[in-house]
């Protein structure tokens, strides 16, 4: 769980890995603002930081997205069509498509902490880059 | 077996004054919550002022409707196996959330789904769509949860005629509008956060007691329960409910495809999203919803069984609520009529809670793209603004009142199915091509929204289930030739089709400097002022 109480800490804990990053020094580079000071949104979306982002963002989403769904589906149509594999017994009386039902609780609850802690050591970061490329400090 | 019911003259006070208790804490909290309710951000995002947690809890509260607390654990009892099945999807569904869209739609909108989609588009005719679908499946949801609520009294307060079921509806309809009014988006949200946990700890509780009494085993209140149902050992296997023929497998599968794409559509749950303060609190949310969810619907399949072993589907099925007094028959058969009026205090205060968020994100929809944005072109005084919003509440909690006094008596589950089914058509498509595809642009955006709006609402209207069957609304004509209940597995990659054609067919060129703008701001923020 991100902790969010002390946000001002965290910001300068943050490993400092692209150029240009904001710190409460001059920026190393110009920032990417037009001249009243508001953002370059095409300037930053053709930035390197902007870009890996975006890379790490949906190099974990698409994929694992697709993954879920196939294998609710599966889940889903097994049910539906292939009753007998799913009403072997296995436990007791529990029986396959039981146990395969849990499992997507399970495997549900497993990749949402999975994305959570991703997107909190992996997203998070880049997203405080990028956001020094227009000038934003974070407090 | 005991031989009175749960709705005896005694229990019927316990559950009023339980319930009346509810009502006024609630009532109480609402009116504390709204001191300072009065800009256009309180009313709508309640200042997006919670926290990751609470909104978390708060929306579970949205999904934890009545229909599917009574429905799920009813559907479990009754069918076994294919009720299970069902609440599968309601928790699979909220990783659609988590990952595609509640972190996007945080840093992008302010109030409505309309802010997002008209984001770079044309802002008059796609506000005014978004809006159309909003209303569409807000009001098709709210007539479900209200129809619900007739058939939750008929069993608890022994309310048997159409007259009283329906003062019993306009008695939700009117609280849940005071509550809008009062409240706003904070006291309703308030409302949700109370309702969730009390609704939380009754299942918790209902399940420890019933594994304790099974010593700790599932496999033994499967095998008790199957004892006493018809249905024998086949209530374990799946195909009670779906497995009659080869088109009512298909219609599960299209059902399940509604579910697990339609539940992070439905506009009220894309609306508590701005009810945090950033896109870090926004995914906070759903891991909290999530687990809530995981855990709810794990109590719930030992509930369904667990009523089926005291209880029995004989005398669940010949309850006046039928399915959906399951839950109910088994708080009884527990702890007897404190804990009956318990549960179905909850359960009230449940579709109060869910009609009560409805209502305000429809009326906030109307206001904020209809009023302020198509009629007044963006130059709409916020105070204006707010009265419309507050004027909509009122007539959209009417048109509920109205509507669900109409369908008292329908299936619950069916209708939120169908609300799902339209909301994973209209929403869903559009929503993630304009995240996610750089070139869509304005003509694609109406085609999706009004492609999947109309062919699901045309599919439904000649489905199955409006007529020609024996549990349609209407059974004594018959004008469907559409064959499936669910209409999903047809409207939904309909709706990604026009998105697509609309788009490359159009000689308008997406704008690249506003999709610029929008690609940035949803990953990152920028520009939308929040931290």
């Amino acid at each position: 769980m991100t902790k969010a109480v002390p946000r001002p800490l965290d910001s300068r804990l943050t490993p400092n890995r692209g150029r240009g990053f904001a710190t409460f020094d001059e920026p190393a580079q110009p920032l990417l603002v037009d001249e009243e000071g508001n953002p370059d949104f095409v300037a930053i979306q053709q930035s390197e930081e902007f870009k890996a982002l975006r890379r790490r963002a949906l190099v974990f989403i698409f994929p694992m997205t697709a993954l879920f769904l196939t294998w609710y589906l599966t889940y889903v149509v097994a049910s539906a069509y292939a009753h007998d594999f799913m009403s072997t017994r296995v436990l007791g009386v529990v029986n396959v498509g039981i146990l395969l039902g849990l499992l997507q609780f399970v495997t549900t609850v497993a990749l949402t902490l999975t994305y959570a802690r991703y997107a909190r050591r992996k997203l998070d970061p880049q997203v405080v880059v990028v956001r020094g490329l227009a000038g934003i400090v974070e407090e | 077996m005991r031989v009175d019911g749960p709705a005896t003259d005694g229990n019927v006070a316990i559950n009023i004054s339980v319930f009346a208790v509810f009502v006024l804490i609630t009532l109480y909290v609402v009116y504390r919550a709204s001191t300072r309710n009065t800009t256009a951000a309180d009313y709508y995002a309640a200042g997006s002022s919670f926290t990751g947690p609470q909104n978390g809890i708060a929306l579970s509260g949205d999904f934890l409707s009545a229909a599917s607390f009574l429905g799920i654990s009813g559907g479990i009892a009754v069918h076994g196996y294919d009720g299970f099945l069902y609440s599968v999807g309601w928790v699979v569904a909220w990783m659609m959330g988590l990952m595609l869209i509640a972190e996007r739609l945080r840093n992008t909108g302010r109030f409505t789904l309309g802010d997002v989609l008209s984001f770079r588009m044309r802002q008059r005719p796609v506000r005014a769509a978004a809006a159309n679908a909003t209303l569409v499946i807000s009001l098709f949801y709210m007539i479900a949860q209200m129809a619900g609520a007739g058939a939750l009294m008929a069993l608890l307060l022994d309310v048997q005629d159409r007259v009283g079921q329906a003062v019993v509806i306009a008695v939700v309809g009117v609280v849940m509008v005071v509550y809008v009014l009062v409240g706003g988006m904070k006291g309703t949200t308030w409302v949700q956060i109370i309702k969730a946990v009390l609704l939380l700890l009754c299942v918790s509780f209902l399940t420890i007691f019933l594994l304790g009494k099974f010593g700790f085993s599932l496999s033994a209140i499967m095998e008790t329960g199957s004892r006493n149902t018809p249905l024998g050992a086949k209530v374990l296997d799946p195909g009670a409910l779906y497995g009659g023929s080869e088109l009512s497998k298909l219609d599960f599968v299209s059902l399940a495809l509604a579910l697990v794409l339609g539940v992070t559509s439905l506009p009220h749950v894309l609306m508590r999203f701005y009810t945090v303060p950033n896109a870090r609190e926004a995914r906070r949310s759903v891991v909290w919803a999530t687990l809530l969810m995981a855990t709810f619907y794990l109590c719930t399949l030992v509930i369904g069984f667990g009523a089926l072993a005291l209880v029995g589907s004989e005398k669940i099925a010949s309850a006046p609520g039928g399915e959906n007094s399951a839950a109910p028959l088994l708080a009884f058969e527990v702890g007897g009529a404190v804990l009956l009026g318990v549960v179905a205090a909850v359960a009230f205060a449940t579709i109060l809670a869910v009609v009560a968020g409805l209502t305000l994100t429809a009326s906030a929809s109307f206001a904020h793209d209809v009023y302020a944005n198509v009629i007044k072109r963006g130059t709409a005084d916020p105070r204006s603004e707010i009265r419309v919003a507050r004027l909509t509440a009122i007539v959209v909690g009417l048109l509920s009142i109205v509507g669900g006094i109409a369908a008292s008596g329908q299936n619950v589950a069916f209708l939120v199915a169908l609300a799902l089914a339209l909301a994973a058509s209209a929403n869903l498509p559009t929503l993630l091509f304009s995240l996610f595809w750089r070139r869509f642009n304005t003509a694609g955006t109406l085609w999706s929204i009004y492609g999947g709006l109309t062919s699901c609402v045309v599919l439904i209207i000649f489905s199955p289930a409006m007529s020609g069957a024996p549990n349609s609304i209407f059974p004594g004509v018959d004008f469907h030739w559409f064959p499936l209940g669910n209409p999903g597995i047809v409207s939904i990659p309909l709706s990604f089709l026009c998105g697509w054609l609309g788009t490359l067919l159009s000689r308008t060129e997406a704008d690249p400097v506003k999709q610029a703008e929008m690609e940035v701001r949803s990953m990152t923020g920028i520009g939308s002022g929040l931290n």
